[in-house]
């Protein structure tokens, strides 16, 4: 299963690329004109989006350096402990949804400290793999039509968030028996 | 919304910083992260102009009606109000089947390209339309078949049962991309998320920015507040 997977992560973009190419050329489509042309667009869309990654990573950043991270675990813990979040894995947990660099720091560090088949670590990596960082992801794809005003967007990704932490803590311990 | 969050971790990121004596850590990150948003954009650049410019020849050669035509079932449902043979269709289809694959490169520039293709549909500039934020649901629910990175760092610990989170990876994020898409469409029905209450909210406190690119069949009365666009055009 996982050889399949990896396969196909592997081969998927080169061999698209390939068929959309011939194909098109088949089609009789200008391919490197349009190609070309399309690419234009997404020079001007990445800059567009600088803006607001500045204003949300400046955020983040200065969030994640002040140590208010320990108070929003504090408040946090009595809740995921009641499903079997160890205490251990919140503070990556919570990062996950503001810096996905950050999660990935925090996750090493679990994986160092505990192992990667102890309850902790197990737990740690499917959090860190089941869900995208949606402060990061808000500001990138709003960013770029320019979008302020998102409505219920994030208040939808961060339960999708917690919910997906409280998933990984329920479903490792009930496959491993923690 | 988006003003009173951005506020609030300011201010918390201060005041904490100063109550757990991290002020300069804190004015540190201000900097560095101000510019990793630079690099990470600008990143961002060639990988986006290559799958711009392959969307472009995808379009051309006609490919991109037929990815929409395959998945219409599904987009009706998630997406109703998006008008048949619209571009946006067929972004929404690619960026879905990018995302499943776990493409993560091909993702965000196929994402902001459906972005885009719905903001055709948005009669403001600046308020996110119901298709907007569901496919805003997607990404942050994503969908991962193969959890690379957690795989990854796992191996780098230890080689030994690396990948034995697949399975559950793959569960949690089935039920974390359903709980997106569900809580989107429930919170909808609360007013003040509402797309008409939101337009009416910019428009009185006048940020409200008129969409003139809009091609549906309902415009925004255009009002005074946007003489100043007009202004700025002509200047």
């Amino acid at each position: 299963m996982t050889a399949v997977l990896n396969a196909i992560s592997v081969y998927a973009i080169p061999v698209i690329v390939m068929l959309i190419a011939f194909y098109a050329i088949i089609k009789r489509v200008p391919v490197y004109s349009s190609f070309t042309e399309g690419a234009k667009e997404g020079f001007e869309t990445s800059v567009m989006i600088i803006p607001y990654l500045v204003a949300m990573l400046c955020a983040i950043g200065m969030l994640r350096a002040s140590g208010a991270m320990d108070w929003i675990v504090a408040i946090l813990d009595p809740i995921t402990s009641l499903v079997g979040l160890p205490g251990e894995v919140l503070p990556m947990g919570i990062m996950r949804s503001f810096s996905g660099g950050g999660a990935q720091g925090l996750c090493a560090d679990l994986l160092e400290t505990y192992g990667t088949q102890s309850q902790i670590g197990r737990i740690a990596s499917v959090a860190m793999g089941s869900t995208e960082t949606t402060f990061y992801v808000l500001a990138v794809y709003f960013g770029a039509v320019g979008i302020t005003n998102s409505r219920q967007s994030l208040l939808a990704g961060l339960s999708g968030d917690l919910f997906s932490l409280i998933m990984s803590a329920i479903i490792v311990n009930l496959m491993w028996g923690y | 919304m988006m003003n009173y969050i951005w506020v609030a971790m300011v201010v918390i990121a201060v005041v904490a910083g100063i109550i757990t004596g991290n002020v300069e850590a804190v004015q540190d990150s201000l900097f560095t992260f101000a510019d990793s948003a630079v690099e990470i954009a600008l990143g961002l650049i060639g990988t986006m102009a290559f799958f711009c410019g392959l969307m472009k020849v995808m379009e051309e050669a006609g490919l991109c009606e037929k990815m929409s035509k395959a998945l219409a079932p599904l987009l009706r449902w998630m997406f109703p109000g998006i008008p048949e043979g619209h571009p946006a269709n067929s972004s929404i289809s690619l960026y879905i089947a990018s995302s499943i694959l776990g493409l993560g490169n091909a993702c965000t520039p196929l994402g902001i390209r459906a972005m885009q293709d719905l903001q055709t549909l948005n009669k403001t500039k600046n308020v996110a339309t119901d298709a907007q934020t569901m496919v805003m649901a997607i990404s942050t629910g994503s969908i991962t078949i193969l959890p690379t990175t957690a795989i990854a760092m796992r191996s780098a610990v230890q080689t030994e049962g690396a990948a034995e989170i697949v399975g559950p990876t793959i569960l949690t994020t089935l039920c974390a991309a359903a709980v997106c898409v569900i809580m989107t469409k429930l919170l909808n029905k609360i007013k003040i998320f509402t797309y008409d209450y939101n337009i009416e909210k910019e428009r009185a406190a006048g940020t409200l920015i008129i969409n003139e690119e809009y091609i549906g069949d309902d415009p925004l009365e255009p009002v005074s507040a946007s003489d100043d666009t007009a202004g700025a055009i002509e200047g």
